[in-house]
């Protein structure tokens, strides 16, 4: 009877799909490198404004929010490795750690965004049109770059908690986990986004 | 089987960049007390590119990548690069 088991060969290319991701990650560098693009014209333009605005947001929260996804970039790293070597329950382990840094970083720019709006500076609000037009820009900018940025968080959590479940049921094992590789992929792009986002909008003086 | 050819990458050496990374944090969090002026946007992003490098190289696995994918990955940034250089060159002269 044995020899009724039939082979399916399922079409397979790790190699296109790892390739089709990085391809997105382009277009991504692209779309947030117009943004950088933008940011630097106007602080050139502005370099004052700019200055006092930065003033206003807590380094320390920035700094936080740097560990927080620079150590999440490391544990979905890891969870890889994990894969790899068929270490499922580890690998789930630091998709979930990952998880929990990513809740971490929303929840900070959920305080910090508060207390923004508090102040009254969210995008249209009544006051943002009285500002100085470079403190109107770095408002404007800093939102708008932040808020893109937290989505794509959002996405990344979607992505990698897919990636959890598929890991659990078996979808994603040692000898086939491109889709993990794929997810672990687009965090380091968040991570790397937010690693030109912190200086350039906590830091730069 | 070509489609297992990915290289793993050990433990110890993720956590070695993640301290790699968490050192120039530090260095680019302390820069901004020195007022270093003009140079202060130079040394935060020549820091940023460092740690981009590092996540780029060990964490996105491009270091053990193919010719072609790390090349395209270079052509993205040089593209990059002159329409950054192309914008100031407009907005330099107008």
């Amino acid at each position: 009877m044995s020899e009724n088991v039939k082979h399916i060969e399922v079409h397979r290319d790790d190699e296109a799909a790892k390739l089709g991701m990085w391809l997105f990650i382009f277009t991504e560098l692209l779309l947030f490198g117009g943004l950088f693009l933008v940011y630097s014209v106007f602080r050139a333009k502005y370099p004052a404004n700019f200055h006092e605005g930065s003033l206003e947001l807590s380094v320390t929260i920035g700094a936080i929010n740097t560990i927080a996804l620079l150590f999440s970039s490391m544990t979905i790293a890891m969870a890889l490795t994990a894969m790899q070597k068929n270490n499922k329950k580890l690998a789930m382990q630091l998709i979930a750690i990952t998880l929990l840094m990513a809740t971490v970083f929303l929840f900070n720019k959920y305080i910090e965004w508060s207390a923004k709006f508090e102040h009254g500076l969210y995008p249209g609000s009544p006051l943002m049109p009285h500002l100085d037009r470079g403190h109107l820009l770095y408002f404007s900018l800093y939102f708008f770059m932040t808020g893109l940025h937290a989505l794509h968080i959002i996405v990344g959590m979607v992505l990698l908690s897919v990636c959890f479940f598929r890991v659990r049921n078996g979808g994603i094992h040692s000898k086939k986990y491109v889709q993990l590789e794929n997810g672990a992929l687009y965090w380091h792009l968040v991570d790397l986004i937010w690693i030109f986002l912190f200086p350039l909008l906590y830091l730069i003086t | 089987m070509a489609n297992n050819t990915t290289h793993t990458t050990e433990y110890k050496v993720l956590a070695r960049v993640l301290l790699v990374l968490m050192f120039f944090t530090f260095l680019t969090i302390s820069v901004t007390t020195y007022h270093l002026a003009a140079f202060s946007v130079t040394v935060a992003l020549l820091i940023a590119s460092v740690k981009g490098f590092f996540v780029l190289t060990y964490f996105m696995h491009l270091k053990y990548e193919s010719t072609l994918l790390r090349i395209l990955v270079a052509m993205i940034f040089v593209l990059y690069a002159v329409i950054i250089l192309i914008t100031f060159i407009d907005y330099a002269f107008r």
